[in-house]
């Protein structure tokens, strides 16, 4: 119980401020009250399907099978993988953290899980329908084809700005957030 | 949405396929996704009101004066630091961007802080060093923000 109040005092005492913001500012304070609630709702909605996927992931995808597939060796095959998991997928930026950490925990190339989280933020074949009606085909078209190389680009880069020490970190602390 | 439907489709799918398999790794698949929520949950309330608390103080008035056609350098700052800031859903990320536009924000302003809202995480930053580490996470998105107003150029001029 102790161990519980003490990993959610954060959220405790952000749910405190936001009260006395509708103590002494209500319609502030109920409308960050509502858009915490329409968010959590979505939350709700979306996550759960990709935590059943990183179980499923987990527990069936031998480490062997993904270092072959997106380790270090996989070349173009793990960057086009990387590619087309995070593009199909649904959810906003945070959802993609622990799907990446059960990918580097089975041994993915570091780059690749970058690419992935890029490919999930960037070019998102579920969003580009939405930025079409808002924002015309054009525009959709010429982002998504300047977004691939930036995505790409970004994973090559902040791989280089690490070293093995950092690396090693980044694999540990993705071992350390799954059970 | 729809393509949330068609991922509960497919997670459901192979759920039920992983069961007809093997019920007891199925059974531990689904040890691991709840363990791996609540192991989260925590950081994930503390986002959730961050949130609520800055979209109540921020307006959609506010983020258009802002935001404007002459702001021009200094518009782009801000839209870039908005777009970093505020975790907009994709879906509401475009609509709300083409409706700036309508009310006289600027073409590369807008571009810029759809790129930031859609690759940046600063409130979700503690998320992301939880699980990659600090120097990663920073690396990441710092890199995400300078291309963010390279792809804003870019689009700026392939568009207009």
């Amino acid at each position: 119980m102790k161990k519980t109040i003490k990993r959610y005092k954060f959220a405790i005492a952000l749910v405190a401020i936001n009260l006395i913001i509708l103590a002494i500012y209500p319609s502030i304070g109920i409308k960050s009250f509502s858009i915490t609630w329409s968010n959590t709702l979505e939350m709700l909605s979306v996550v759960p399907p990709i935590f059943v996927l990183l179980g499923l992931l987990d527990v069936w995808v031998q480490r062997e099978t993904m270092i072959k597939l997106m380790g270090e060796k996989s070349g173009f095959i793990g960057i086009l993988l990387a590619f087309l998991m995070g593009s199909v997928a649904a959810g906003p930026l945070y959802a993609s953290f622990p799907i990446a950490a059960v990918l580097l925990k089975k041994g993915s190339r570091f780059s690749n899980v970058i690419i992935f989280v890029g490919a999930w933020t960037t070019t998102k074949i579920p969003l580009l329908l939405f930025e079409t009606s808002a924002m015309g085909l054009k525009f959709m078209i010429t982002r998504f084809l300047i977004d691939i190389p930036v995505v790409i680009l970004i994973a090559v880069i902040t791989d280089k700005l690490l070293n093995a020490n950092d690396k090693k970190q980044v694999y540990d602390n993705a071992i350390a957030m799954e059970p | 949405m729809l393509f949330t439907i068609i991922i509960y489709i497919i997670a459901a799918g192979l759920l039920f396929l992983s069961f007809l398999k093997d019920k007891r790794k199925t059974k531990l698949a689904l040890k691991k996704a709840w363990k791996a929520f609540e192991n989260i949950l925590p950081i994930f309330i503390v986002v959730l009101i961050i949130i609520g608390i800055t979209l109540a103080l921020l307006n959609t008035e506010t983020i258009s004066r802002l935001l404007g056609q002459q702001s021009g350098w200094f518009g782009m700052v801000v839209a870039a630091f908005i777009g970093s800031v505020t975790l907009i859903p994709g879906f509401v990320t475009f609509p709300l961007a083409s409706a700036l536009l309508h009310n006289g924000a600027g073409f590369m302003q807008i571009a810029v802080f759809i790129s930031t809202s859609m690759m940046v995480g600063i409130v979700t930053l503690p998320l992301e060093v939880k699980y990659f580490s600090k120097k990663a996470a920073v690396i990441r998105n710092s890199l995400a923000i300078i291309f963010s107003f390279v792809v804003a150029i870019i689009l700026g001029m392939v568009i207009k």
